[in-house]
This record gives C-alpha cells, structure tokens and sequence, in this order.
C-alpha cells in the first residue's frame, strides 16, 4: 500500500470543511479573547484593589490549567452544574461547537489579557495625565489614547497568539468536534489512510503558520522603523 | 476670588514628603513663575492644581471650585484649565488636527466641523497650519510643543499650567515656544509656569515663587525677586543659573 495522493484530492471537499470550522473558531476566539482580555487588563491594572485581585485570579487560574481540561469542564462538568441549577432531570447537554467556542474565548481572554497589560503598562504616564488635563474621563482616555497606542504595539504579539491558537484549536479533537484535524482523522479511520491523512494536515499547518509568523516578522520591522 | 488658590498643601509619598504647607495664589490674568532646583516639588504642586496629582492635606481651589473634594467633577474642571507638559505629550497615533479636535469632540460636545475649525485657527495663531495633517511625530519638539499649546488653548481654558514646557528642547527651539508663551502673557492669560526660563520671568511675569525641598522658600513680586532682598537659598540658585 504506498502513498495515494488521491485520497487526499478525493477528501478535500470534506477537510475543507473541517478547516473552514478551524478558521471560524480561531477568528471568534481571537476576537472574543481580545476582547474580554481587554476588560480583564483593564481590571488587572484597577486601583480598585477587590477588583484587580479577581481578575489577578482569573488569569493565574486559566493559565495554570492545560487546556484539554478546560475543554472537558465546559463539556462534561458544566452540564452537570447546569442540572444543580435549573433543576432539570438529565444534565443539558452543552454541544461540542458551543462548548469550543465558549472554552477557547475563555482561555485566550487569559492570555490576551496579559498582552495588553503589558501594551497599556507600555504607554507612558504622561500621555494618560494629558488624556486627563484636557478633561478626558477613564473610559474615554483609554478608549481614545490608551487602548489604541497599547493595541498597536503590541499587534505582532497579539497575532503571535492568534497563531498559537489557530494550532491550538485542533484540540477540539477530544470532544470530537470535526475540525480540520478532526476531519482528516474521521477519514484516516475510516479509509486507513493515516499516513496521507496526518501528513498533509501537518503541511498545511506547517506551511499556514510559517507563512503567517513570517508576515509578523515583516510587519514587527515596518512598525519598529514607524517609532 | 483668586483663579488659582493653593492653601497648605502637603503630600507625601509614603513617609518622604514632597510638598510641605504649600501656600500661594494666582489672580486672574496674573503670570506666575515656579522655579526651583530639580526635586524641589514645584513639577508635583502644578500638577495639584488640576488634580494630576492627589495630596493629603490642604485645599486648592481653582476659580472657586475645590480640587480636593471627591463630589467635584474633576474631568470637567480639567477641561477648563489648560496644561503643556515638558514631553509634550501629543498622542502619536493621531495627527495634529485629531490630536486639536479629540477632547473638543468629547468633552465639549463640538460638532465636528466646529472643533476642526477651531483648531486650525490655533494652529495658525502658533503658526503651525501647515502641519495640521502631519503625525506628532514628523514634526521638530519646538513645533510638537506649540501644537500641545493649540490643543490646550483650544478648549477655550480659563487659565493654563505650563509644566517645564521648554526643559526637553534643543537650545534653538526655546524661544519659538517662549515667544508663544509670551504673546498668551500679554494677551492676559491667567499663568502658572514652571520654568527656569529666567529670562520669560523678567518679560512677562508678575510673580515669582521659589521652591526647595517641598516648600514655598520665597513668593515675591518680580521686580523684589530679581532685586536684592531675598532669602540665600534663592540668591544662590539664581547665581547658578544666571551665570550661563
């Protein structure tokens, strides 16, 4: 049995699928982590203390978990806190979609929070007191002068990330969700192909990837000559 | 009433304090210079004055209204006192007609068009309306410095703060900020200018207020301040500086 590459030509439509679910999960949980890490910095950097601690919490919380158990909690674990709640008579089933999407936001809020801590911490104090004296309140200084100078330096990080998620999503394997890997793998156990199966989706990943943090680099330059 | 009215004021920062009963007052349309040795509190007292800074003890009052209690709305007694920092402090990711229109738009509610206009003719006043679409960035640190006065003055301020505004320029570049400075001195408005610029003081100032250590050492009327009669921490401080 050697390599048949038309296995791979005759599955395509299907990991297209697979990988259109990839990309989906990973853009949602970019945007999303990105968004509530923003939220979670913000507390973080809060003077109020109670407020700061939680989110401090939170943070150390995710980051210290694998992720795999992560995924599991929010697919086994939450339908069982969900019956406690609401009483119901089986455990809600939460669904393998949902449950990725809700998992990954969560867990990359984490992370993104700690890289726009870092790009607000970047932003000198004096650009805040300036926000200030020309009577800018919180939200609008760190709307209008904070947030977007911390948000463009620290763009190659974050898309860094957003790189290490788009592997990281092929997790969603274990709650057999089919993902790009997760379809290349239904076909590998069914045709027994394994070795055309995992060895294309390595290449894809590897040349997706390489193209990608290669952008960064370029991009890492150009604004570097900006400043 | 006073414009600005600082009543033994104190701060500290953990046990080191850095103002000691600071007491002193600006009228309005006065000119008012802060000068000092570096350290000596007088960066940290004008950035009281709008509340940048939060002190212990005391009282400040600008045009009546209380700094220092938590009911007042301290964003909008910002809005109405302008302040130029040693840095500039433009915001590089807007240019130079955003970074005039910004807090006209937000804080004042200005129609776009309305804050845009204004800006312009501030920009012209320091003679910078060529560069209204230029990024902070591309332009030298005496221009930034007059474009941060724009935006201040902009917001239609009832006074202005100015912290070390000509510290952090090349030699070349002063007196064009300077000249600025002036100009706004004569046309009345009301001044607090933390500065070494002796030179500024003698044209324009009515007052002259010397730190060190945190304290208010000496707060005298500029033809008494540049005369003799005055204390030896601030005859040496001027023989240090005047010399150069």
């Amino acid at each position: 049995m050697g390599f048949d590459f038309q296995v791979i030509v005759d599955s395509l439509p299907f990991l297209w699928k697979g990988f259109q679910y990839t990309v989906q999960l990973t853009a949602t949980a970019a945007v999303g982590g990105l968004f509530f890490g923003t939220l979670l910095a913000m507390a973080r950097l809060s003077s109020f203390k109670p407020l700061a601690m939680l989110a401090a919490g939170y943070v150390n919380l995710m980051r210290s978990i694998p992720l795999v158990l992560v995924l599991f909690w929010f697919f086994f674990l939450m339908p069982l806190v969900l019956q406690g709640i609401t009483g119901a008579e089986r455990p809600p089933p939460i669904g393998a979609e949902r449950t990725a999407i809700i998992t990954f936001i969560l867990f990359e809020a984490a992370y993104f929070c700690e890289i726009m801590r870092a790009g607000i911490q970047s932003i000198a104090r004096g650009q805040v007191h300036a926000a200030y004296a020309l009577g800018l309140n919180y939200w609008q200084a760190m709307g209008n002068v904070i947030l977007p100078q911390a948000f463009r330096n620290m763009v190659p990080v974050l898309l860094t990330q957003t790189i290490i998620l788009f592997q990281d999503t092929s997790l969603v394997y274990v709650i057999s969700a089919t993902d790009f890997l997760g379809a290349a793998s239904k076909i590998a156990q069914r045709d027994s192909r394994l070795v055309e199966m995992y060895l294309f989706v390595a290449v894809v990943y590897f040349v997706l990837c390489y193209l990608l943090s290669w952008l960064v680099k370029g991009l890492q330059r150009r604004i570097a000559v900006i400043r | 009433m006073a414009m600005i009215e600082i009543r033994d004021v104190s701060k500290w920062y953990g046990a080191f304090q850095v103002l000691k009963d600071c007491t002193t007052k600006v009228e309005k349309g006065e000119v008012v210079v802060v000068c000092g040795p570096s350290g000596s509190g007088k960066s940290t007292l004008i950035k009281t004055v709008n509340g940048l800074e939060a002190f212990q003890k005391g009282e400040i009052l600008v045009n009546g209204i209380p700094v220092h209690d938590p009911r007042t709305n301290l964003s909008k007694l910002r809005a109405g006192v302008g302040m130029v920092f040693q840095h500039f402090e433009l915001f590089p990711h807007l240019t130079v007609r955003q970074n005039l229109a910004l807090a006209q738009v937000k804080v004042l509610k200005r129609a776009k068009d309305e804050a845009d206009a204004r800006g312009v003719r501030y920009l012209e006043r320091v003679g910078l309306a060529a560069h209204a679409d230029k990024f902070p960035g591309q332009l030298s640190g005496g221009q930034q410095q007059r474009v941060a006065i724009a935006r201040a003055l902009s917001m239609d301020p009832i006074c202005m703060l100015f912290d070390e505004p000509t510290s952090a320029l090349d030699p070349e570049m002063i007196n064009e900020v300077l000249d600025v400075m002036v100009e706004l001195a004569k046309e009345g408005m009301t001044m607090m200018v933390v500065t070494h610029e002796m030179g500024f003081a003698r044209k324009v100032a009515h007052r002259v207020i010397f730190m060190d250590h945190g304290q208010i050492v000496e707060d005298a009327a500029k033809d008494d301040f540049f005369g003799t009669p005055r204390s030896d921490r601030a005859q040496q401080f001027l023989a240090k500086i005047l010399h150069h």
